[in-house]
C-alpha cells in the first residue's frame, strides 16, 4: 500500500491536483435543496458531491425503540452505486454501517436531545459521487440539514480530515492521497466550544505528527466552519428578499 | 447514556471517586485489569487465543483458506476481521446478524492490524492475482464486563502469534497440502488501549460499569515503534484536543507496558 508509484508531492512541494499542503478543495454548500424533507443541505467538496437531509422530530416506529426522556438520532449514511468507480452494491456494507455509527455519534453532542422525549429524528445522507473524505463532507452537510430543520443545536458539527502523504502532513485528502498515502485523520469539531466529537485515523503516525496533523484538521474546519454559517445565512436572506 | 435513575446514581458515585483518583474497583485512572493470554486454546483452529481482561473474556480463532486475491492487491494475502457478540456473554447481546457494535468491534480491531502492517501479506501469495491464502479472524466475545476492544485486539494478536499456515505444493493452478507447518509472518504487535471520558476525566480500561456511565470513549492502537495506527472515537460525547494528545501520549506508554508483560 504505501509502495510509491507515484510522487503525491512535486518538488515544488504542490500536491497531485495543485494545492499546497495545508490547503482545501473547493466547497460548495447549499442549505434547503430537498423541497420534502424538513431540513436538507448539499455540499461538494472537490469531487464529493453529498446530499443530506433530516426529517423530525417524528413519531418513532417501531415505537418499542422511542425512549422516555429524549429522542433517537437515528443516522444512514449510503453510498450511490454509481459514486465510485467500481459499481458499489446498495446493500449497506460493513464500511457504511461503521460510518453510520460515528456520524451519528459526531452529530448527537450537538444536539439537546431531551427536547423531543418519544420521538425520532432522522439523518439520511447519500453519498452521489466520493472522492475521499466522504465522512468529513457528510457531518458538515448533515449538521446543515439539522440547523435547516430548525432543530436547536449547541453549535454547528463541521469536519475534515488531515493526513500524511509522503512524508508531509496535508489538509483534506483527496482519494488517491487517502489511499496511497501513509496516514488519514478525519476530525468533526463543534469549534465554539472546541470539542472533538468524531476522531478516527488509519495509516501510521508518530505523537508529534499525530498532534501536527490534528492541529490541521481543526484549522480546516474552523475555515468550513466560516463556510458553513455563510450558507445558512444565505438560506434565509433570500427568504427574506422574496417576501418583500 | 444517562437514562435510568440506578444509572445517574452510579454516574455521581463513580465521578466523585474519579475526581479523587480513585475507581470503583479501586484502580488508579490508568490502571489496566488483570491480563491473562492463553494460547493455542482450540486446536482445530490454525490459531488461537484467550484473553481475560478482569472479568471480560474474548476468544478468538483463526482459520486459513486457499482464495482469490482483491484486484487493487494481487500479490497479497487477504485479512478478514469479524466479531460475534454471542448471546451468551451479555444479557444486552441478541441473537441475529451483527449489528453495529459488532461491526464497530470487528472493524477497529482490523485496522490495528492491517494498518500497523503486522502481517506480512506478500508472503501469503501463492499466485500473483490467482490464489492467495485467506486469514479469517473470528473475534468471540464470552464475557462482557467492558472494554472488547481492547480484549478483542489482544486475543486476535494473541491466535494470530501462534497461527500456523499449512505447507504447500502449487502446481497447474492447484494447491496441495503437504504435511507440516511454518508459522504466520507476523511483524508487528499492535496494542488498543482504550480510555473511556467520565466527567471530563480520562480513565483507561473502562469495564462496564464505568462504560455505562461514560460520555464519550476512545481508542488508540500502537505498534512496536511507539507510533499510532488506529484510533477510534465512541459514544455520544466529545473530548477536547488537549484530551486528545493526553489520551495519544498515556496510551503510548500503556501498550508498551503490556507488551512487555506479555513478551509481544
Amino acid at each position: 500500500m504505501s509502495q510509491k508509484v507515484e510522487k503525491l508531492i512535486d518538488k515544488k512541494g504542490l500536491r497531485l491536483d495543485g494545492r499546497k499542503p495545508d490547503e482545501l478543495r473547493p466547497i460548495k454548500i447549499e442549505v434547503g435543496v430537498l423541497a420534502n424533507a424538513d431540513g436538507s443541505a448539499y455540499i461538494q467538496q472537490g469531487k464529493n458531491k453529498i446530499l443530506a437531509a433530516v426529517y423530525g422530530p417524528r413519531e418513532l416506529h417501531p415505537k418499542h425503540l422511542a425512549l422516555p426522556d429524549r429522542t433517537v438520532l437515528r443516522c444512514r449514511y449510503h453510498m450511490a452505486p454509481f459514486s465510485v468507480q467500481e459499481r458499489k452494491s446498495p446493500a449497506p456494507s460493513r464500511r457504511e454501517i461503521e460510518l453510520s455509527k460515528v456520524i451519528r455519534e459526531a452529530l448527537e453532542p450537538s444536539l439537546f436531545l431531551e427536547y423531543y422525549p418519544r420521538t425520532a429524528i432522522d439523518v439520511f445522507i447519500e453519498v452521489l459521487q466520493a472522492d475521499g473524505g466522504t465522512r468529513c463532507a457528510s457531518i458538515t452537510a448533515a449538521s446543515l440539514a439539522l440547523a435547516d430543520a430548525g432543530i436547536p443545536m449547541r453549535d454547528l458539527v463541521v469536519a475534515c480530515a488531515a493526513g500524511k502523504v509522503d512524508d508531509t502532513i496535508v489538509l483534506d485528502l483527496m482519494d488517491t492521497e487517502d489511499k496511497k498515502g501513509n496516514a488519514d485523520v478525519p476530525v468533526a469539531l463543534m469549534p465554539n466550544l472546541n470539542a472533538i466529537t468524531l476522531l478516527q485515523m488509519d495509516g501510521n503516525l508518530s505523537l508529534e505528527e499525530f498532534e501536527k496533523a490534528v492541529n490541521l484538521a481543526i484549522d480546516g474546519c474552523k475555515k468550513i466552519y466560516a463556510m458553513q454559517k455563510e450558507a445558512l445565512r444565505a438560506k434565509y436572506v433570500n427568504i427574506k428578499e422574496v417576501e418583500e | 447514556m444517562t437514562s435510568s435513575i440506578v444509572v445517574r446514581v452510579k454516574q455521581k458515585q463513580i465521578a466523585r471517586l474519579i475526581a479523587k483518583g480513585k475507581r470503583l474497583d479501586g484502580r488508579g485512572l490508568t490502571d489496566y485489569r488483570e491480563i491473562k493470554v492463553e494460547e493455542g486454546v482450540v486446536e482445530r483452529a490454525e490459531g488461537s487465543a484467550r484473553v481475560l481482561l478482569g472479568k471480560t473474556e474474548v476468544m478468538a480463532g483463526v482459520k486459513i483458506e486457499v482464495g482469490q486475491p482483491f484486484s487493487d492487491t494481487p500479490n497479497e494475502g487477504v485479512l478478514t476481521v469479524n466479531a460475534e457478540l454471542v448471546p451468551l456473554a451479555s444479557p444486552t447481546f441478541e441473537p441475529g446478524p451483527p449489528d453495529e457494535n459488532s461491526i464497530e468491534l470487528a472493524r477497529v480491531v482490523d485496522r490495528g492490524i492491517r494498518e500497523s502492517k503486522a502481517i506480512d501479506l506478500e508472503k501469503l501469495c501463492i499466485e500473483p492475482g490467482k490464489k492467495v491464502f485467506v486469514v479469517f479472524v473470528d473475534v468471540y466475545v464470552l464475557n462482557h464486563d467492558g472494554n472488547l476492544i481492547d480484549a478483542s485486539a489482544m486475543a486476535a494478536l494473541g491466535a494470530l502469534l501462534n497461527t500456523k499456515v499449512f505447507n504447500y505444493e502449487y502446481k497447474d493452478g492447484e494447491v496441495k497440502i503437504k504435511p507440516g507447518f511454518t508459522p504466520l509472518p507476523l511483524r508487528k504487535h499492535p496494542i488498543a488501549v482504550t480510555f473511556a471520558k467520565i466527567n471530563d476525566t480520562l480513565v483507561v480500561d473502562p469495564w462496564l460499569e464505568e462504560e455505562r456511565v461514560m460520555d464519550a470513549r476512545i481508542t488508540l492502537t500502537i505498534d512496536d515503534d511507539g507510533d499510532i495506527c488506529a484510533i477510534q472515537k465512541g459514544g455520544s460525547g466529545y473530548f477536547s484536543p488537549k484530551q486528545v494528545l493526553e489520551a495519544a501520549k498515556i496510551a503510548k506508554e500503556k501498550a508498551e507496558e503490556i507488551r512487555k508483560k506479555l513478551k509481544w
